[in-house]
């Protein structure tokens, strides 16, 4: 309990490099917002996954209300600034435009990190906590879907305590996400929000090791699960245990909060994901002069998103399909990666025998996606499969008074683990329980 | 290439574009640039006893990304000299004796003064004279500009003045800040004049700065109001040349004056009767070069219209502009959505919902999940056109003919018929 808080410092401009988007002028953004059709029954808001009111808080730009528009924004998405920077908006507002087969598509995105870059900078508040119901919430990871259950909650007039194992809340937000994509401090302004409703956070409790989840359900009304996910799992090959073998979360983490991490100077990331692109990118700015990806499938079976794989390949990594790691070779160190060939059978990509090659690298980084963290799931009592919590329509666990959302919903591809889907599965959440301490829900 | 000379009142011009009497045809400086652009004509900004202007005289009204859709201002007549302005007249003609060179007058009201000032004025060799009978600020208090425009019998006397004096044509400019403009234009055939112009610009505040609670502009604080013009304007001076086109007792060369930015506002506008068009904003928001396109457009509409003469278009429309009990009430016109074409913003479906007639339907489309398409009730459209209006798509709705073509009838048969 009680790690020290991040040095402020490392909050934006990191050795990473400074922030990626570009600085928006009032010009370019009024003549954007202008350009909006301010369409009925818009298509943006149908493809967000928190239903903001886009076309409105894009013409309240327009008219000079910063303030509403900024609301519009953070009401439908308590982590609407994070959003803004890292929500796959072509595949999502952006791409469901209407311009966008005729025209270019609105920079939503764009005018979003506007609108909430103002309202941070304005250091005004915009929503009050409810009027007290006396009825608690302990909620289980202060990541992009505990803050969004927590603010919800708080705003409804339920007393909110987050334990979060970390320093700083913001999860994958604070610690998991490059800052040259997002900043650190947009990450913990959104917290700060959500503290300002007088929720509790407790850093640096890691629930199950710290105290007992017995200890939850015996004090509080009802429990939300929103921890997320794991480490990145193992590969299973000789030699990863070998110095030089990173996690690429570890690795994220470690180099946003400023540790000189001796990557070497020639890098193998194992995963195609976009947590790979993040340790990819991170690796060449911490100096690696060769960054390859290692992909046992072919480049359309990336689960990366298209703009992120520009974006690696703009810094100058390379990627190499259809091969899988068999072994990391070294003396006291990394210092070889051997891949094999791959043929995909039945679905299944499997090595081909006698294709070895012994690639020289200084480093290999694992980021072949997160381990679910069952153990926690059996200490509450919830029923799951493979890590993913099972749940009613109210997000309610097999045990009535625990609830879960975000990464402990999302997995076997029926939701997308996205930043702006936990928001969603936040706000669900949230008005469940509320529901049910109403007694609106059985 | 089309011959775009035209003649307005026996006043001649290599083409019909020029400039209005205000800011840009202050000087010689600025008349011999717009004449080196190409503009065929400039009426001088207006002659008359000295002045003294404010500072902090134009307003802008913006909409959205577009600035100056409108504009007011509070600037009066010359404030130079008059005989260094007829000096540079004298100077621009010798230069550019093609040009047209229209001087705009303004004097009170006293016959001996207006004699005074046409035969001193005419001897610099102008090809004509506008009395600017429509100034409606600053000058109007005084009894001039708009005072005189207001009243048909001061129009009538003070054209007679000049008239009485003049050897070039006189065209009479006149003021829209009256109920019927086509007693004023009456008023100056009657009294002689050779042609009249329209329109001054129309009184206005164009707005009130929601932090200060200053009128837009204001002198110290204080606003007054001003005359108004820019696109915006365009509806209305439109209307005005086409009532006074139309009207048989006026019956005059018209000068149109009132929004006009590109050739397509000019060939409108000489449709509707003008045979010289001026213009001013457009200048003031973006140069003397405008008139470049206008030139080359005009060209290549005549000519792709096999048309020899931009006279050839004067008038055109008037016939075409009646009056609201002549119009067929057995026409009919629906609207026509190009499915191919539309980008499922919905606009029209929420203007026809909630402004119109409720006539278009959103019905389960096949592009996909949740996905609509929109369809309209032709049983019940009106054919009002607010629908293709609203579309920012061009030639995705169009108004399309459904009446059965059966001969036509109007309310004054209608009328005619009761009785």
């Amino acid at each position: 309990m009680g790690q020290p808080a991040l040095p402020r410092e490392h909050l934006e401009h990191t050795q990473l490099g400074p922030p990626l988007a570009k600085d928006l002028t009032r010009l370019d953004v009024v003549i954007e917002a202008n350009r909006c059709l301010d369409c009925y029954d818009a298509p943006c808001i149908r493809a967000c996954p928190t239903s903001i009111d886009i076309p409105s808080f894009i013409k309240k730009i327009a008219t000079g209300n910063m303030l509403g528009s900024a609301r519009t924004i953070m009401d439908a998405n308590p982590l609407g600034a994070s959003c803004a920077r890292v929500c796959p908006t072509e595949e999502l507002c952006e791409g469901a435009c209407v311009y966008h087969h005729d025209a270019e598509p609105i920079r939503i995105g764009d005018l979003q990190r506007y609108a909430t870059d103002w309202l941070r900078e304005s250091g005004r508040t915009l929503f009050a906590p409810g009027p007290p119901s006396g009825k608690s919430v302990a909620i289980v990871g202060g990541g992009p879907a505990g803050l969004s259950a927590a603010r919800e909650l708080a705003r409804a007039g339920h007393a909110v305590t987050i334990f979060e194992r970390h320093a700083e809340a913001g999860g994958l937000n604070t610690y998991g996400i490059v800052p040259f994509r997002l900043p650190t401090d947009v990450a913990l302004w959104e917290a700060e929000q959500v503290k300002a409703l007088g929720v509790t956070v407790k850093t640096g409790v890691e629930i199950g090791a710290d105290v007992p989840a017995t200890t939850l359900l015996a004090d509080y009304d009802a429990v939300i699960l929103a921890m997320g996910m794991g480490s990145v799992p193992k590969l299973g090959i000789p030699g990863e245990d070998l110095p030089g073998v990173y996690d690429a979360l570890d690795l994220i983490e470690r180099a946003k909060f400023g540790e000189r991490v001796p990557i070497g100077a020639r890098v193998a990331i194992i995963g195609a994901g976009n947590t790979a692109i993040d340790a990819a990118t991170v690796s060449g700015r911490l100096g690696a002069e060769e960054v390859t990806m290692w992909y046992r499938r072919g480049a359309e079976s990336m689960t990366a998103y298209p703009f992120e794989v520009e974006f690696a390949k703009s810094e100058g990594v390379a990627f190499r399909f259809y091969r899988l790691p068999v072994r990391i070779e070294g003396d006291g160190r990394v210092s070889a990666l051997v891949v094999a060939r791959t043929e995909i059978i039945d679905g299944v990509p499997r090595a081909i025998p006698g294709t070895e090659e012994t690639i020289p690298v200084d480093s290999v980084v694992r980021a072949i996606g997160q381990s679910k963290l069952a153990a926690l799931y059996d200490a509450f009592g919830v029923a799951h499969q493979r890590g993913i919590a099972t749940v009613d329509a109210g997000l309610r666990t097999s045990n009535p008074q625990v609830y879960a959302a975000g990464d402990c919903l999302f997995g076997g591809g029926a939701i997308d683990a996205m930043v702006v889907s936990a928001a969603q599965a936040g706000k669900d959440v949230a008005a469940s329980v509320d529901r049910t301490f109403r007694g609106l829900d059985s | 290439m089309a011959n775009l000379a035209i003649d307005c009142a026996g006043i001649r011009s290599p083409n019909p574009f020029w400039l209005a009497s205000a800011p840009p045809a202050n000087s010689g400086y600025q008349v011999m640039r717009a004449f080196k652009a190409g503009w065929g004509g400039a009426v001088w900004k207006t002659l008359g006893d000295p002045i003294v202007n404010v500072s902090s005289r134009f307003a802008g009204l913006n909409y959205k990304n577009l600035k100056m859709i409108g504009m007011n201002n509070i600037e009066l007549i010359t404030d130079r000299p008059l005989d260094v302005n007829l000096r540079e007249i004298e100077e621009c003609k010798a230069a550019y004796p093609d040009r047209a060179i229209v001087a705009s007058l303004m004097m009170e009201m006293n016959r001996d003064r207006w004699h005074e000032l046409v035969e001193t004025v005419q001897a610099s060799g102008v090809d004509g004279f506008e009395l600017n009978f429509g100034c409606p600020h600053g000058m109007s208090e005084r009894g001039m500009g708009a005072a005189v425009g207001q009243d048909p019998e001061l129009v009538e006397m003070c054209t007679k003045w000049v008239v009485e004096v003049s050897k070039v044509p006189v065209i009479v400019k006149l003021t829209p800040n009256i109920t019927d403009i086509r007693q004023t234009a009456r008023a100056a055939k009657r009294a002689g004049a050779h042609a009249i112009s329209m329109i001054n610009t129309i009184n206005s505040l164009i707005g009130v700065d929601i932090d200060s609670w200053d009128p837009i502009p204001n002198v110290d604080h204080l606003g007054a109001h001003g005359g108004y013009c820019g696109p915006a304007v365009k509806p209305i001076a439109l209307n005005m040349v086409a009532d006074c086109a139309r009207d048989p007792q006026v019956q005059l060369p018209i000068s149109g004056i009132g929004g006009i930015e590109t050739w397509r506002d000019a060939v409108e506008f000489m449709l509707m009767g003008s045979s010289s068009v001026q213009v001013c904003t457009a200048v003031m928001h973006h140069g003397f070069k405008i008139v470049e396109d206008m030139i080359d457009g005009l060209n290549t509409y005549l000519d792709d219209r096999g048309l020899d003469s931009a006279m050839d278009l004067v008038g055109k429309s008037v016939g075409k502009f009646v009056n609201w009990n002549d119009l067929n009430l057995n026409y009919a016109v629906v609207a026509r959505i190009d499915q191919d074409k539309c980008i499922h913003c919905n606009k029209c479906y929420i203007a026809c919902e909630d402004a119109a007639h409720q006539c278009i339907d959103r019905i389960v489309s096949t592009r996909g999940e949740g996905e609509t398409d929109l369809v309209v009730d032709e049983g019940h459209c009106v054919g009002c056109n607010l629908c293709s209006m609203v579309c920012p798509v061009e030639d995705c709705i169009t108004m399309v003919r459904v009446d059965d073509g059966s001969a036509t009838t109007t309310w004054r048969q209608r009328e005619l018929t009761a009785k």
